[in-house]
């Protein structure tokens, strides 16, 4: 692995489209990757994941692992295990919300501005996470 | 005998790295929520995996429409290697070559700049759960039959 590589932390989300959690997820995961650690915190589809599609699951074989799930079904979680890997910091985004109370999501197609707001909050506490693993440390 | 189908699975790719997977989630929320509501039910695909006997045996009880953000086809290839076939393998970038409509260039806060391309590709997908009930109906078929 060059070190480029190496200094990636792959960000993987929920799929999933009936639930808030699951937008929280996604938000989180694209003010990791576009806003808080642009070229450290990475992403890839979750669903490549399903197909074993050999770019993604070479990605994730590759790198440390977050996963942000939606509900506990852990879709996202899970789908890095099947590939037997065990992933980083696996965490659901209910925990940032029962952390913030004040700040309610609500929306599906598109969060409300609490929402948007958890996002930004919860991306800003899991830096340091993708810091020590873009380091080599463990979480 | 089962009961007359009355739901068609939506199977999203909801490609989180894609502008076109979150194309894809905007158009499967709207037509469940707005365009065929009662008609439609949404399958998260990564519950084929992560999911249990439940999830992965839905597309072989019910019609299923795929609808996909790229050529890697995932939510198509998903279906049919964990469920069923589905009855129609929709692409958004094909759907918008059709209509002449760009690709959305962001990953998210989409908003007029994107709505024609969520608008076409909800159409598309509530004409093809239209023509999947008709057929169904058509040919008698019935949920244990799919």
């Amino acid at each position: 692995m060059d070190e480029a590589a190496a200094k990636q932390v792959m960000v993987l989300a929920c799929s999933g489209i009936g639930k808030t959690w699951g937008a929280l997820a996604r938000e989180t995961a694209y003010e990791l990757v576009e806003r808080v650690r642009p070229g450290v915190a990475t992403t890839t589809c979750l669903p490549l994941l399903v197909i074993n599609d050999p770019e993604a699951k070479r990605l994730v074989m590759e790198h440390p692992v977050i996963t942000l799930d939606g509900c506990p079904k852990a879709c996202a979680r899970k789908s890095v295990e099947a590939l037997g890997k065990k992933v980083d910091q696996p965490l659901e985004t209910i925990q940032f919300y029962t952390a913030h109370k004040e700040l309610k999501p609500e929306g599906i197609a598109q969060l409300n501005e609490a929402g948007l707001k958890l996002a930004r909050v919860a991306a800003d506490e899991l830096a340091a996470t993708v810091d020590r693993l873009a380091a080599g440390e463990q979480t | 005998m089962g009961l007359p189908v009355a739901k068609v699975g939506i199977v999203p790719c909801s490609g989180e790295a894609l502008p076109a997977g979150t194309v894809c989630r905007l158009a499967c929320r709207r037509v469940l929520d707005k365009l065929r509501p009662g008609q439609t039910v949404a399958i998260c695909l990564p519950l084929f995996i992560a999911g249990g006997a439940e999830e992965r045996g839905f597309a072989a009880r019910h019609p299923t429409i795929t609808v996909d953000g790229c050529e890697k086809r995932c939510a198509a290839k998903a279906t049919e290697m964990f469920s069923g076939k589905p009855v129609q393998a929709l692409l958004i970038p094909a759907i918008l070559e059709k209509h002449g409509i760009p690709r959305p260039t962001r990953l998210r806060g989409f908003g007029v700049e994107e709505e024609e391309a969520v608008q076409a590709v909800a159409d598309e997908i509530a004409h093809a759960v239209d023509e999947t009930l008709i057929q169904t109906q058509d040919q008698g078929k019935h949920y244990d039959e799919l």
